[in-house]
């Protein structure tokens, strides 16, 4: 678990330009700010470009981190603004190819194999399900439910209105159970 | 679409309150009282509200799920940090300023500060994240 103090520490360390409190708080961030960012871009070369452009951009910003929230969450909102960015860039260039591929999946081995595998296939399930959003919906969400920002801070981070965050957050909420629990009536009409 | 419409009282169908549970499911807004009464009395849309509580809840533990960056990660941002501080501490020198956090990192090739930076840390290693 984090201590506070320490990551407090490390941040005014770092705003005062000590470059090795600053490598501390990337080391200690960096896996959750790249699952982030595999999450928003669904591949291993965007979340790796993702990633390493939303430490710069917090280095040069680091005098405005005002540390009213955590470190991590900062560096939540930075890198959904730069997966939006690469995202925009992206959808210019060539159709959106969007990875199945889950298996990088840091599983470990379970101690409860029965009760773990079943939470562990609906896991799966999701992420698969996740991956085949369209990007502004999976972003949404994402930051959403499974990162918990505010409502205000995606909205401003993806670029767009919070109402339309909420329309997208709602949308991409209906998607993901309608394919992972299709209620009678529903499997039909979404044959895949 | 639904093939069952029941209508509650007041009216509210089962695609009006589908169309609500999205909205609902996490308390973000609260359901209108003619929702409510009609997911009460509706087994068909209290089963779609439990499956919405099952997406969010893994959604949720998804949170937990870190995937392994490769190898490569740490120093690739390392490095461009480096080549970002080079850049500010010459701006600063010029402008006269003091360098805080020189030490001699500044001097070294981008890669190889980073590699030493990689191997002072994975001494004194810290865990901010949960
Ligand atoms: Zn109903």
């Amino acid at each position: 678990m984090v201590i506070d103090s320490e990551e407090a520490r490390l941040v005014a360390a770092a705003k005062a330009g000590d470059m090795s409190a600053f490598t501390a708080l990337v080391e200690a961030t960096q896996a959750d700010v790249y699952t982030l960012a595999y999450r928003l871009t669904g591949n291993e070369d965007d979340a790796r470009d993702v990633a390493q452009e939303a430490y710069l951009r917090a280095f040069k910003s680091l005098k405005r981190f005002r540390g009213d929230a955590r470190f991590s969450t900062w560096m939540y909102r930075i890198t959904a603004n730069c997966a939006s960015t690469q995202l925009s860039r992206r959808s210019k260039g060539r159709h959106e190819e969007l990875s199945d591929d889950d298996n990088v999946l840091d599983e470990r081995p379970e101690s409860d194999p029965e009760i773990m595998a079943e939470a562990g296939v609906l896991r799966d399930r999701v992420t698969a399900a996740l991956a085949d959003l369209p990007p502004i919906l999976r972003a949404v969400v994402v930051l959403r439910d499974v990162y918990d920002l505010p409502h205000d801070a995606i909205a401003s981070e993806l670029g767009i209105t919070e109402s339309a965050a909420k329309v997208r957050l709602h949308r991409a909420r209906r998607k993901l159970r309608e394919r992972l629990f299709p209620m009678p009536g529903e499997e039909k009409a979404r044959a895949v | 679409m639904r093939s069952s419409r029941f209508f509650g009282s007041g009216g509210v169908s089962c695609d009006d309150v589908a169309a609500a549970l999205p909205a609902v499911v996490d308390g973000g807004e609260i359901a209108d009282i003619e929702v409510q009464r009609h997911i009460a009395a509706c087994l068909r849309c209290q089963a779609e509200l439990v499956q919405y509580r099952k997406v969010l809840r893994t959604l949720h533990q998804l949170r937990t799920a870190v995937l392994e960056p490769n190898p490569g990660l740490l120093p690739g941002i390392l490095a461009s940090l480096e080549a970002a501080g080079e850049r500010r501490a010459m701006h600063h020198l010029l402008n006269g300023r003091r360098v805080a956090y020189v030490g001699g990192i500044a001097a070294a090739t981008a890669a190889g500060a980073a590699g030493a930076i990689l191997a002072t840390r994975a001494r004194r290693r810290v865990r901010l994240a949960s």
